[in-house]
C-alpha cells in the first residue's frame, strides 16, 4: 500500500466504552463514600501537598472516576497523608483512606 | 363557629389566619414580640427587588381583622388532644381549647460560628448574609475598619450540603439570594470586584436564571467554581481565602474585605421542640407531613395542620401559597 506521509492520530477523547473501570470498582467496595463528591475543590484547597507541587485531590480523584490511570500512581506519592482533605470534605468522602486505597489498587494493577 | 390555633405569626401564619377568620375564630400565638420578624430582616426580596417592609406591611394589614387574636410574646410549649378538642398550652401555664391546630413555627438561619475555618465571630470582615441584608437596608456595606470594601466575596452552601454541620439538605433560597444581593452591592459600590464562589447555581425558580444571566451582562459579578475551605486574617485586616478553582483545576487563594457566608435555613427551635411534643418530627428537625405529595398540609394527628418553613426551605411565596392551601383544608375539616 502507499504511504500518503500522513498518519491518523489519536483521539483525545475519552472512549467511555473501551475503559476498564476494574480499579474504581475495587476502590468503591475499599470505600464507599468514594463516589459521592460533588466536585467543590474544598480538598484541594486546603492541601498540604497542593502548596508545594502540582498534586490535585480533586483531579486525581476525578480521572480515576473516569478510567484514566494512567500517571496517578507517581501523583498520588505526593501526597503526605495529612488527611486535612478528609476533614474539610462537605460529603465526608474519606478522602486519606481514598488514596491509601488508590495507591494500593494502582500499584498492583502497574505490576 | 370554630375556633383554630395558628402557632407562628410569620408569613404562613398571617396569610393563613386571614383566610381562616372569614369563617372562623383564630388566635394567632407569636413567641416574640414583633411578627414577621424574618421578613423584616431584608431589604428587598428576589427575584423582583420588592421592598421586604412593604410585603411585611400588606400582611401586617391583613391582621386587621376582630376574628383574629393575636398574641404576641405567647410561646407555646405544647399541643395535647382533647378528644375532638385540642388543649394549647402556652409558657405561662395558661391552656386555650381549640378545633383545629396550625402549626407555621418557620424556620432560623444556620449559625455560622459553628463552620469556625470561615472565621465567622472570629474576623469582623466575614459576615452572613442576613448581616449583608441590613447592610443594604440601611446602605451601611463596610468592612472590618469601616471603610466601602473594594472586594466582595459571597460564599455558597454554608450550612447547607454539609454532612459536618449535619446538614445534607440544599436551602434552596440561598443561590439566588448571593445572586440578587450581588446586584444590590454593585448597585452602591460600583468600583468594587464582587465574586461569587458556587458549587452548583440552582436556578430553580421563575426569573432566578435571568436574573443570574442580568448579573454576568449588567453587573459583572464574577463566579468562581469551588468551595472556600478556610479564611483568616492578614495583619492590614482584610480576610485570606483558599479555594480551587474547580474549572481550571487550579488552587486559588485571594484577599477580600469582605466575605459574605450565605447561611442556609434549619428548622426553628419552636418547630424542633414542637414536632417532637406532636410525634411530628422529621428530617433535621423539620416537620413531617403525612404524604410528601397528596396531603402535604396534614400531619399524622387529624386536625393537625402544618405550613410554611416549619416542613422544609421555601421562599416567601412558597410559604404564602402553602398557606393558603392549608387554609383551604382546614376549613374543610371543620365543615
Amino acid at each position: 500500500m502507499r504511504k500518503f506521509g500522513f498518519s491518523i492520530s489519536q483521539t483525545r477523547s475519552i472512549d467511555l466504552d473501551q475503559i476498564d473501570f476494574s480499579c474504581l470498582d475495587e476502590l468503591r467496595e475499599a470505600v464507599p463514600t468514594f463516589m459521592v463528591c460533588i466536585n467543590c475543590g474544598a480538598c484541594t484547597a486546603t492541601c498540604s501537598a497542593q502548596q508545594f507541587s502540582d498534586f490535585n485531590i480533586r483531579k486525581i480523584k476525578t480521572m480515576l472516576m473516569q478510567g484514566q490511570y494512567e500517571g496517578l500512581a507517581k501523583q498520588l506519592d505526593k501526597c503526605m497523608l495529612c488527611g486535612k482533605c478528609t476533614l474539610v470534605c462537605p460529603r465526608e468522602v474519606n478522602l486519606r483512606n481514598s488514596i491509601v486505597n488508590m495507591r494500593r489498587i494502582l500499584t498492583k494493577k502497574n505490576k | 363557629m370554630s375556633k383554630i390555633a395558628i402557632i407562628g405569626a410569620g408569613p404562613a401564619g398571617i396569610e393563613s389566619a386571614s383566610m381562616l377568620a372569614r369563617s372562623h375564630e383564630v388566635l394567632l400565638f407569636e413567641k416574640s414580640s414583633t411578627a414577621l420578624s424574618n421578613i423584616l430582616d431584608k431589604a428587598y426580596l428576589f427575584p423582583d427587588f420588592s421592598s421586604a417592609t412593604d410585603i411585611a406591611d400588606s400582611l401586617n394589614s391583613k391582621l386587621i381583622n376582630e376574628n383574629i387574636k393575636l398574641m404576641l410574646n405567647t410561646e407555646v410549649v405544647d399541643i395535647v388532644r382533647n378528644d375532638s378538642e385540642w388543649k394549647i398550652v402556652d409558657k405561662s401555664g395558661k391552656n386555650y381549647f381549640v378545633d383545629a391546630v396550625l402549626i407555621t413555627t418557620g424556620y432560623q438561619t444556620f449559625d455560622a460560628t459553628r463552620k469556625e475555618e470561615l472565621g465567622y465571630g472570629i474576623y469582623k470582615g466575614v459576615v452572613t448574609s442576613i448581616d449583608m441584608e441590613r447592610m443594604i437596608k440601611y446602605n451601611q456595606i463596610v468592612n472590618s475598619i469601616n471603610e466601602s470594601p473594594k472586594r466582595v466575596v459571597f460564599l455558597q452552601c454554608v450550612g447547607s450540603r454539609d454532612e459536618k454541620s449535619g446538614n445534607r439538605y440544599c436551602s434552596k433560597v440561598c443561590c439566588v439570594t448571593a445572586v440578587k444581593q450581588a446586584i444590590e452591592v454593585r448597585k452602591m459600590l460600583p468600583d468594587a470586584e464582587i465574586y461569587i464562589f458556587y458549587m452548583d447555581l440552582r436556578m430553580w425558580g421563575q426569573h432566578f436564571e435571568e436574573l443570574y444571566r442580568e448579573s454576568q451582562e449588567k453587573y459583572d459579578i464574577r463566579y468562581v467554581r469551588g468551595r472556600i475551605s478556610e479564611a483568616s486574617s492578614t495583619f492590614d485586616r482584610k480576610i485570606q481565602i483558599k479555594a480551587e478553582d474547580t474549572l481550571l483545576g487550579v488552587p486559588l487563594k485571594m484577599t477580600t474585605d469582605l466575605l459574605v457566608l450565605m447561611v442556609g435555613m434549619e428548622a426553628s427551635a419552636g418547630t424542633k421542640s414542637l414536632g417532637c411534643k406532636c410525634g411530628i418530627e422529621g428530617e433535621y428537625g423539620f416537620i413531617k407531613t403525612a404524604t410528601p405529595h397528596l396531603c402535604d398540609n396534614e400531619t399524622s394527628e387529624k386536625g393537625l395542620f402544618v405550613a410554611g418553613s416549619c416542613k422544609r426551605p421555601m421562599t416567601i411565596n412558597d410559604v404564602i401559597n402553602d398557606a393558603r392551601s392549608a387554609a383551604c383544608l382546614i376549613s374543610e375539616y371543620l365543615r
